[in-house]
């Protein structure tokens, strides 16, 4: 018998607290094994985007998937967001009497938080789950092994090209969101809750500054680059059948989500330092 | 001259103790088999043996656990990732399910291989695709078609169609005409006999029809799973010509061979 057959029968007798240990242990080496995989993946993908950019007509299906097709939810959720957020501070705010205040903190959260994170989010949900359920289709059906076969590389034809057009789009669609969710907030602010328009705007412009929509922008990369390694990576070493296509799609998101979550924490920490070392008497960049 | 060229000069594929293993399990163990330059070899077997991970160990889809491929004298297990899609476009590989790009349309599947070759003649690309079409018998309206639109046979024959597309020197076949009826796996028999009279290539047929085995191939090789071989036993349990086959006294080649399932229903204990 072999080896590994015979750790795998020695562990089916372990009871109790061994069990239990084992058990973590496997949990540990998995999670291990998966971001080592991961890291992996992403060198691989980064070596070929540096050795070979792809073809034409493998890009512009992929800008069109990713940038196109996904203007429109990203735009109406950053509508939504932006009135959302108007009516949900309104009350706090005409409380103290500041409610003409409410377009700075509305449109700072907007373009420094919530528009990456929406496009991110949206992205994640669009784009990062259908690549892990295409590229996991194409993996049970054989499509990648025929790739390799006929001397394609599916890093460069498949993942490359997905990559870049997240990156590439996903700044564009974070100002969208942004800009999308300043006019609901405005509209919403301006004739819903009756708010003075010039008071609005130029709270506006005193507290929203040009860093921090380098900011959004900046964070929106890192977005990006995760929803198309994460959504790839799922599909490629997506288990057989249904099942497992089906499951690549929701883990690409879930995971997506989380790193989004994650990440925007870290690079908002990052960010505000970088700002505070720039400007320590708390300047802007305009 | 070392005894390792002595034996590639005269084999153009060479497994040498091939072993596979997935995580705990075992699919092929010890595996030694050569194949000549212009051959065609049938291997068969039950389903899950190992057949079509054989096959893509070959052009190193899959990485052997232990062992080696020799391709041509070289072990591709030794070749950079450049020089694997080198000796890989020497292959054209028939997959069972087809495999052709779905997002694709008929023509653009049978170009695919001219395109990674870097062909770039527009009139080159389509008189090479619709030679191949004419090749696999089909009509030159399914170009535009999209591969759901085709049904099995065809798209069998559209895989076909692109596995020669490049003039390969070997032809792998995974199941050539496993799902069709009786007169289109004829007709895919007859195309791969064709394909060889046609172009000088090798072969390699995977297969459990053995209606296929024995009409195309010069040699057939049998496989039997490994989690039921006995200890010490070889898992190639026939390696000799189809007419060969017959004469076996392994009493698990002839119930294969035969299509008799008596002893495994019994273990199955689903014969009462």
């Amino acid at each position: 018998m072999e080896i590994a057959e015979q750790t795998a029968e020695k562990k089916r007798h372990l009871v109790g607290p061994m069990r239990w240990f084992t058990d973590s242990g496997a949990v540990v080496i998995d999670w291990v094994t998966a971001v080592g995989g991961v890291s992996f993946f992403t060198m691989r993908t980064i070596s070929w985007l540096v050795s070979r950019l792809p073809q034409k007509d493998t890009l512009l299906p992929n800008f069109y998937q990713v940038g196109v097709r996904s203007l429109p939810v990203v735009a109406l959720t950053g509508t939504f967001i932006g009135m959302v957020l108007a009516v949900q501070s309104y009350a706090q705010f005409a409380h103290i009497g500041l409610q003409t205040r409410l377009g700075g903190v509305i449109n700072m959260s907007l373009v420094t938080e919530l528009g990456p994170v929406l496009a991110g989010t949206m992205l994640a949900g669009r784009v990062g789950s259908a690549m892990a359920a295409e590229l996991g289709t194409m993996r049970v059906t054989e499509q990648i092994d025929a790739l390799s076969s006929m001397g394609a590389n599916p890093i460069h034809y498949l993942v490359v090209p997905r990559l870049l057009a997240c990156l590439c789009l996903i700044p564009a669609l974070t100002v969208v969101a942004n800009f999308m969710g300043v006019i609901g907030s405005a509209f919403y602010s301006i004739f819903i809750l009756d708010i003075d328009a010039f008071y609005y705007w130029h709270n506006s412009r005193s507290i929203v500054g040009l860093y921090d929509l380098f900011s959004g922008i900046f964070k929106s990369l890192f977005f990006g680059f995760a929803i198309a390694i994460l959504g790839c990576y799922r599909g490629f070493h997506c288990d057989p059948g249904a099942e497992g296509v089906g499951r690549a799609a929701t883990a690409a998101f879930v995971h997506a989500f989380v790193v989004i979550i994650v990440l925007d924490l870290f690079l908002g920490i990052f960010l505000i330092g970088l700002h505070k070392a720039i400007w320590p008497a708390g300047g802007q960049l305009f | 001259m070392s005894a390792e060229s002595a034996t590639q000069d005269a084999s153009l594929i060479e497994l040498r103790e091939l072993t596979i293993r997935f995580g705990p399990q075992t699919v092929l163990s010890g595996i030694n088999l050569s194949v000549k330059k212009g051959e065609t070899i049938a291997i068969i077997g039950e389903s899950g043996c190992g057949k079509t991970v054989l096959l893509k160990t070959i052009i190193r889809l899959i990485r052997p656990t232990e062992g080696n491929v020799f391709f041509d004298g070289r072990n591709l297990g030794q070749t950079n990732e450049k020089e694997l899609t080198t000796q890989r476009m020497r292959f054209g590989f028939v997959f069972q399910s087809a495999a052709l790009f779905d997002s694709m349309t008929v023509f653009q599947n049978i170009a695919f291989p001219l395109q990674q070759h870097q062909i770039r003649d527009r009139a080159e690309i389509r008189h090479t695709v619709l030679k191949r079409i004419s090749e696999v018998g089909l009509p030159e309206s399914v170009l535009e078609k999209k591969p759901a639109e085709l049904s099995g046979g065809m798209r069998k024959r559209v895989g076909l169609a692109r596995a020669l597309a490049m003039k390969p020197e070997v032809i792998l076949y995974d199941e050539p005409t496993t799902g069709l009826d009786p007169i289109m796996s004829d007709v895919i028999n007859a195309l791969i006999i064709r394909t060889r009279s046609h172009h000088p290539v090798t072969s390699i047929v995977i297969t459990h029809d053995m209606r296929t085995a024995r009409k195309v191939a010069d040699r057939i090789v049998m496989l039997y799973p490994f989690s039921r071989l006995k200890s010490g036993e070889d898992q190639i349990l026939f390696d000799g010509p189809p007419n060969a086959i017959d004469q076996t006294k392994d009493q698990r080649v002839t119930q294969f061979i035969n299509g008799e399932a008596g002893a495994r229903l019994k273990e199955m204990a689903i014969d009462d």
